[in-house]
């Protein structure tokens, strides 16, 4: 049964239909990739997902339910969280801070403190530095400030924006470790992202959107392979 | 008596109820960037509730003073409660994403609404505040200090520590600085970012309505447009500060206070014309019958605030603890 259900969505802000008429589905478990170039709206997508952004037309289903008017400080009470473009921590808080209010609609204080130990052991480097402004740290731990924010929810849908974004080489790869690991966990993971073999050789489905369209969707394996993709966003 | 001393006193007795107010408007600024001008009539609406309530508990219940008094401040905070949750839902959210201009021009709106209704409420004519609490003074080192004076600071103190600890230490306090910081963010954290806005606004209105009723206590007096001579200064007191941050709220508003009773107590000796009484004999002539002649008086003690205010926007717009204005209006 998929977990969430997009129909038809259709978005435009600013007199732009950025995006127009999109399907798109993710299962229970599964990790997906959205690919596609800057500008093709996969940002605006998550964005209409996560009830930041209203929808000209269309519906976005959730566990089942019609979530298309519901505003995200409530779609996070039903499990979903998002980490953003540009990871959006909040640099004036500390590390710890901006972990607590990931975990902000959690009232189980034991399984939120087990949480906040588990999103430390994931990445030590946050533990250290929990008491440092979170505007302070460098790009890379801000990402994973921003994963681990996300994880604090104890989220059953992860929305990924860009994750790789600004990173050095290493740092991505240690991010997309986490990520792989996270999806391995069980929680869903829909990701959009630039860096197109990384996304799908990542996940299990993919989606490629093109100003405003999705045009391929395939499995993961079959994209990489598919000719067109290889040209376009593979660089070969 | 040592004038300096004096005023210093007098100075920090009046700049924590400044700072108290000043809180109001720089913790709104801080989270939804709108001045909310109508603060200073939320004073007072918190001295007028004072007011009725001392004189009527003070005139039948027989109660002991300081009850009655404490009576008075617990009823204006509800009420104040109130007006600051109504002002922000009916008033400022629905502009919430319109320009700029027009929740401030909605302040001035609301600020003369509560004026008009406290004036038919209660009168139009400067109502004398009940002052049934024994005020002894007490000497020290040549100046004098009252009982309210102390209760005055000590409560300010204790109110900027509670709101400090709110907004450090408690979930609330986390949701308030991260809606400040990018309430979109936050909302996707969970946080319902219209109701931190309301939590902001009362919060303040509640410091609004103790402020209400030490000043009422201070100066035995209230009146309907008593909110927006102190919410002006009180404003000035956060830009001195920097707008949107707490501690420079607090210490822009005692740094005023401190200002405005140096100010005061100096002027009339240092704009006195018998110190160059040398330049024309006609001056030296008044000035051997009356001992002063004098350009600005004590009368003059509301000027200072302003002063500052524009001294301040002048060569330190982001005040003395704020960070960047950038195009914050």
């Amino acid at each position: 049964m998929s977990l969430l259900r997009v129909e038809s969505l259709k978005i435009s802000y600013g007199g732009i239909n950025a995006v127009k008429g999109i399907d798109l589905e993710v299962a229970q478990g599964e990790m997906v990739a959205l690919i596609g170039a800057n500008g093709a709206g996969k940002t605006t997508t998550l964005k209409a997902i996560c009830g930041v952004m209203k929808p000209a037309a269309g519906k976005v289903h959730y566990q089942g339910r019609d979530i298309t008017a519901l505003p995200s400080h409530v779609l996070v009470t039903m499990g979903m969280a998002l980490v953003p473009e540009g990871r959006g921590i909040f640099g004036r808080l500390t590390v710890e801070e901006n972990l607590d209010i990931g975990a902000y609609t959690r009232r189980d204080k034991a399984a939120t403190r087990a949480q906040l130990a588990h999103v430390y052991e994931m990445f030590p480097r946050l533990k250290e530095r929990r008491n440092q402004t979170a505007g302070t740290m460098s790009g890379g731990e801000q990402q994973m400030l921003a994963i681990g924010r996300a994880l604090m929810s104890a989220p059953r849908l992860l929305l990924l924006d860009e994750p790789s974004m600004g990173l050095a080489p290493l740092m991505v790869q240690r991010i997309f470790d986490t990520i792989r690991r996270v999806a391995a966990e069980g929680v869903t993971v829909l990701l959009v992202e630039q860096n197109a073999k990384l996304a799908l050789e990542s996940s299990a489905r993919g989606y490629v959107m093109e100003s405003g369209k999705i045009t391929l969707s395939d499995t993961a394996p079959a994209l990489l392979d598919n000719p067109q993709v290889r040209q376009a966003y593979l660089g070969e | 008596m040592d004038i300096f001393l004096q005023q210093i006193i007098n100075g920090l007795t009046l700049g924590s109820v400044y700072a108290v107010v000043a809180l109001g408007y720089t913790m709104v600024y801080g989270i939804v960037q709108l001045i909310n001008f109508a603060h200073g009539e939320v004073v007072m609406v918190g001295a007028m509730v004072g007011l009725s309530v001392i004189g009527a508990l003070a005139a039948s219940s027989g109660l002991p003073p300081l009850v009655v008094v404490l009576a008075g401040a617990m009823s204006a905070v509800p009420v104040c409660m109130a007006v600051g949750y109504t002002m922000e839902r009916v008033a400022y959210r629905p502009l919430r994403g319109a320009p700029r201009l027009a929740p401030l021009i909605t302040a001035i709106g609301i600020s003369i609404i509560l004026q008009q209704v406290a004036m038919l409420v209660w009168s139009r004519n400067p109502l004398s505040f009940p002052q049934i609490v024994a005020n002894p003074v007490f000497e020290v080192a040549g100046a004098h200090v009252s009982a309210v004076q102390i209760a005055i600071v000590s409560v300010s103190v204790l109110m900027m520590a509670v709101l400090t600890l709110i907004v450090y230490r408690t979930r609330l306090g986390v949701a308030m600085r991260a809606t400040s910081e990018n309430a979109q963010m936050a909302g996707l954290m969970g946080v319902n970012v219209n109701q931190v806005i309301a939590a902001t606004f009362v919060i303040g209105a509640a410091l609004a309505a103790i402020a209400g009723v030490m000043i009422g206590t201070y100066y035995g007096i209230a009146h309907y447009k008593m909110g927006a001579l102190l919410g002006m200064k009180a404003f000035a007191a956060a830009v001195l500060g920097g707008i949107g941050n707490l501690a420079g709220a607090m210490l822009g508003g005692i740094l005023l206070g401190v200002v405005e009773a140096l100010g005061t107590g100096y002027i009339g000796e240092l704009t006195d014309l018998c110190h160059i009484d040398w330049i024309s004999t006609s001056l030296a002539q008044r000035c051997a019958e009356d001992g002063h002649v004098v350009v600005f008086g004590s009368n003059y003690q509301d000027v200072f605030a302003f002063v500052v205010l524009i001294l301040v926007l002048v060569f330190r717009p982001s005040g003395l603890l704020g960070e960047r204005v950038g195009d914050r209006a």
